[in-house]
């Protein structure tokens, strides 16, 4: 499909976040969430540690649940219907910080894990798609080696292939570049840009303001579980309207 | 519907009322599902059918005040019986006038190690207080418990038993462990081929065979190793085996700490000019000791628990006094009791131990790296 | 060609003797050395003195001997005739039977254990907490005395045996059932059973081909255990069932016939495997804890099931950090079996460093034999450990 019609089918919402609330215990820790993604929008979330905005997209594939309010990804609501959970997480792919790749498993196994024991398909078919997703970010030579022989910028590239395999419509990504040295940064950015060129819905947690400028449809920045603003990336970052984006931006634009 | 707030005023709420209090609580942890429920219903079953009957015989039926078996009713447990061999189970069969020797003793360590406990006292001093601790008290209990010198009267080892005999063997054999240990240590990561070949024979060979097996060997070929001038005492006998058992076991512990110890510590002792034994004895010994306290400490809790084994060879530690007194005839048929009561003794001793450990090990963690 | 004299002066002077560290190293081996084989040669020398004033007999030739004792129970035939090598591989045969038991119910109990331990159900994890610290922190002996005296010896003497249908009986002297005697045609079922087996393997590998080829998958376990249970099953049923059952008689003071479970040998195993069990549930919650969270969390992001992920991303790593100390848990149970001798089950302690040393007095012929066999198993399974550790170390830079 070419960008066009992607971007044209950018009236459909995917992901509704409707008076979400969630606590830890007595700890309100996410507050009155309205969010609406459509397909194809590239959505960059940034705000101070603690302020929620982790745990809010980690509700989205149901790693952590929500008390109150409704989570509707693609039609499907998420409860504790395990059945909605699974559709869920089949079509919603995930990168962590910590890329979390199977250390006692080649790069190829860790790729078609999931195709071969989730989407039932044949070995031979899920190492074919492996392989076109280890090129597509650009390591096909490292098939055969395990995780922890690779650079963490490679890691992670290869934690994004390995979310890919499951051709998913929509990528979380959890600070994908915070735990990686500052060189490696720009490997994985570069990824991450080419999915959203080509029309991967995406919700980003980052500090990386630059990627935002360049590839986001919509910048949010949360703080103490709300989100306090949200807007297109250039008046986001050329006028902040409310004075804790100010405060934020100033912290870390100033490096 | 919720009330709008402006973005970065919304109040923390408290969350719904099924979420949180007991009832939530409940419902989560022992309700969960049905396989957890289930679970839930068959650990109430089983509390229900061991607790009520085991509070009964142990305490609310139980006879706690006589003097002779006729105190003993059969409905409950006949403490009574433990009452009246009190003195044997904590002492063996050492002379009531002489009991106070082994009090005082006790009273000593514990004035002693107390403030070791205590984060306010100086390093300097906590160091010479275990000194104290681990060479002079063993060499005056020594000749307090024995007695037939400085006007103390003699007592022979046969005599000694209960509780006592088992911290006897059980820090007898830690303390004489400890040096030998680290001996074996420092020459199994020795890099002279002959040194580290004798220490690594040594060590997998006390660790490969069962103390029984040593207890047997120390009462029977112990004799046969020594001229035939020295018979030595049972318990001496008993001592040297544990000893030697326990050392190659002490010898792993330490090495673990002499392994993480960061190599950078070795080459700033070498760089300073210090020699392979000064290095040692100021700057890696003392590391490495302090990190493994939580692998001595359960070092000794197994230890403790293994001189249980002595009864095997006619030594009459806390469960061979306590078997002993229920096979007695004038008290036959408190088996249970005696075992109970020895039971709880280790238990109390273990589980404190077992619990300290642990808190060190968090503490050291923390601090360490 | 001849060295210039600045070429010369550069090379390092060597050391006196007494300074050079190789030399001193060398020095100091040779004194250790020296004073071990001094060590080695006055207990030697010593020993022997004692032998001889002791008029004890040397060399081994007492293993031919019969021994003129009974043993209470073994797996291989033994009477008072029987040799000295005979009662030791008694001994020998006794300690493994019980170590191999108790090794496997240690192991289900353990790993049930831990996993309970686990639970997010507060009472099951309370309670299995209770049981893991309880049975840690007793003596094991006292733990045997306890199943061994408390709950086993206050069972009736065989005259006034509990009864169970009419040919199971339960006494002092232990459980006695019937014991199965084949005959012809059972064979049939024993290679049945074999069958079942090997077909369970041919059926497992090529669900496993057929998977990797059309995406399928197939319920092996399922079937293997069908397989392992009904085709034995038609085995007998077409040879008419072909085995009979030997029934316990009470003559005199016991029972005759049938197949008997002493009280000594079921108090040292229920008291090994409790005991060691608390161990393992140690082990196998901390291996199971120390995998990181975020492995659950990858794997379930993506769409992988609870069985899915145990099964192929945590046990495996799991796998790793346990098995080492649970290999050091298994010899330590095969050690500690060696307590047998405290309530007169006949291991090889008991029979040979016991009654063979009593009644022979060779104790260094012995005490060698039986230490070589503790040995040799703790340097087996040291070596296994370390082909394992080896073997299954994560690939990394």
């Amino acid at each position: 499909m070419s960008e066009q019609q992607k971007r044209e089918m950018s009236d459909e919402t995917v992901i509704r976040l409707v008076g979400m609330h969630k606590w830890y215990g007595d700890f309100h820790v996410l507050k009155d969430i309205n969010l609406d993604v459509k397909r194809g929008e590239r959505i960059v979330i940034c705000g101070p540690s603690g302020s929620g905005k982790s745990t809010m997209i980690r509700c989205i594939n149901r790693l952590e649940e929500h008390q109150q309010g409704q989570i509707i990804i693609e039609d499907t609501e998420l409860t504790n219907d395990v059945k909605n959970i699974e559709e869920v997480r089949r079509e919603v792919g995930m990168c962590f910080q910590h890329f979390n790749l199977f250390p006692h498993l080649t790069i190829l196994d860790n790729l078609t894990l999931a195709p071969i024991w989730v989407r039932k398909m044949p070995k031979k078919e899920a190492e074919e798609l492996a392989m076109h997703y280890l090129e597509r970010v650009k390591i096909p030579e490292q098939a055969d080696k395990y995780p922890g022989q690779l650079s963490g910028g490679q890691q992670q590239r290869v934690a994004i292939a390995r979310s890919l395999c499951m051709k998913p419509n929509i990528m979380l990504f959890d600070e994908p570049t915070s735990a990686l040295d500052p060189e490696m940064i720009a490997e994985v950015l570069d990824v991450m840009v080419t999915l959203a060129e080509e029309g991967m819905t995406m919700l980003c947690v980052t500090h990386e303001m630059g990627f935002a400028r360049k590839v986001a449809d919509r910048v949010i920045f949360m703080d103490g579980g709300e989100i306090i603003e949200e807007n297109t990336p250039e008046p986001f970052f050329n006028n902040p309207q409310n004075e804790r984006t100010q405060l934020f931006l100033s912290q870390i634009l100033n490096h | 519907m919720a009330e709008k707030y402006t973005p970065g005023t919304h109040p923390d709420l408290p969350p719904p009322k099924n979420l949180v209090g007991p009832a939530a609580w409940i419902r989560d942890n022992l309700f969960s599902g049905p396989v957890n429920s289930i679970m839930t219903v068959f650990c109430l079953y089983l509390l229900w059918v061991i607790v009520p009957p085991l509070v009964n015989w142990l305490f609310l039926n139980a006879d706690w005040i006589g003097t002779s078996r006729d105190d003993c009713s059969k409905e409950g447990a006949c403490w009574v019986f433990i009452d009246v061999w009190m003195r044997q189970l904590m002492y063996g069969r050492y002379p009531a006038e002489e009991i106070w020797r082994i009090n005082l003793s006790y009273i000593l360590v514990v004035l002693t190690a107390l403030p070791l406990f205590f984060k306010a006292v100086p390093s300097k001093v906590k160091g010479a207080l275990a000194g104290v601790l681990l060479i002079v008290y063993p060499i005056v209990f020594f000749y307090l418990y024995v007695g037939g010198s400085f006007g103390l009267e003699f007592v022979e080892t046969p005599r000694w038993g209960g509780l006592f005999l088992t911290l006897v063997i059980a820090v007898t054999g830690i303390v004489a462990s400890l040096p030998l240990g680290i001996v074996l240590a420092l020459g199994r990561r020795s890099e002279m081929p002959v040194v580290k070949s004798l220490c690594v024979v040594f060590i997998e060979f006390w660790r490969g065979i069962p103390l029984i097996t040593v207890l047997f060997m120390a009462s029977v070929m112990f004799p046969l190793f020594v001229p035939e001038d020295l018979s030595p005492d049972k318990l001496v006998r008993a001592l040297v085996g544990v000893a030697l058992f326990s050392s190659a076991y002490m010898a792993e512990v330490i090495r673990g700490g002499l392994q993480a110890i960061p190599k950078g510590q070795y080459e700033a002792a070498a760089a300073m000019g210090l020699n392979y034994w000064k290095s040692m004895l100021l700057v890696i010994l003392p590391q490495a000791l302090k990190m493994v306290i939580p692998g001595i400490v359960n070092t000794f809790i197994g230890l403790f628990k293994d001189t249980t084994l002595v009864l095997i060879i006619g030594l009459f530690d806390l469960l061979g006094m306590a078997q002993a007194a229920a096979t007695n005839t004038d008290w036959l048929g408190f088996t249970i009791e005696g075992y109970v009561f020895a039971a709880f003794g280790f238990f109390v001793f273990c589980f404190a131990m077992s619990r300290y450990s642990q808190r060190l090990e968090r503490a050291l963690d923390t601090g360490h790296k | 060609m001849s060295q210039a004299p600045h070429e010369m002066a550069q090379m390092p002077s060597k050391p006196p003797f007494w300074r050079d560290p190789d030399k001193r190293a060398m020095l100091f081996q040779a004194l250790a050395l020296g004073f071990v084989l001094y060590l080695g040669y006055s207990l030697v020398s010593n020993t022997m003195a004692n032998l001889e004033r002791q008029n004890i007999q040397t060399g081994f030739n007492f293993l031919s001997v019969s021994t003129g004792f009974s043993i209470a129970e073994s797996i291989i035939f033994y009477d008072e005739d029987s040799s000295y090598l005979d009662a030791f591989f008694v001994g020998l045969g006794n300690t493994i039977y019980v170590s191999i038991i108790g090794i496997v119910l240690a192991t289900v109990i353990g790993f049930l254990m831990g996993v309970a331990r686990l639970s997010n159900n507060f009472l099951l994890s309370r309670l299995a907490a209770v049981y893991v610290d309880t049975l840690r922190n007793l003596p094991l002996l006292l733990q045997i005395f306890f199943w061994y005296f408390a709950v086993l010896r206050p069972l009736p003497k065989p005259r006034n045996a509990v009864e169970f249908g009419e040919s199971i009986f339960l006494s002092n002297r232990g459980l006695v059932g019937p014991k199965p005697i084949w005959e012809d045609g059972a064979a049939l079922i024993g290679w049945a059973l074999v069958a079942a087996i090997l077909a369970a393997i041919g059926i497992g590998r090529w669900a496993k081909q057929r998977q990797a080829a059309t995406g399928q998958t197939f319920p092996i376990w399922r079937t293997a255990l069908a397989l392992v249970v009904l085709l034995p099953l038609a085995a007998a049923v077409i040879t008419g069932f072909p085995v009979s059952l030997e029934v316990p008689e009470l003559k005199g003071f016991n029972f005759r016939g049938g197949m008997t479970l002493t009280p000594e040998f079921a108090a040292l195993v229920l008291a090994l495997s409790t005991y060691t069990a608390a161990f393992i549930a140690e082990i196998v919650r901390s291996g199971i804890m120390a995998i990181n969270k975020g492995q659950t969390e990858a794997a379930y992001a993506l769409g992988l099931q609870p069985g899915i992920t145990m099964r192929l991303v945590i046990i495996p790593q799991a796998l790793r950090v346990i098995i080492p100390p649970l290999t050091s848990q298994y010899l330590n149970l095969t050690k500690n079996s060696s307590l047998a001798a405290a309530i007169a089950y006949p291991d090889l302690v008991a029979v040979f460093a016991g009654t063979a040393l009593n009644q022979t007095g060779q104790a260094v012929e012995i005490m060698s034999m039986t230490l070589a066999v503790y040995l040799f198993l703790s340097l087996a399974i040291s070596a296994f450990m370390n082909w394992y550790n080896a073997r299954m170390a994560l690939v990394e830079r």
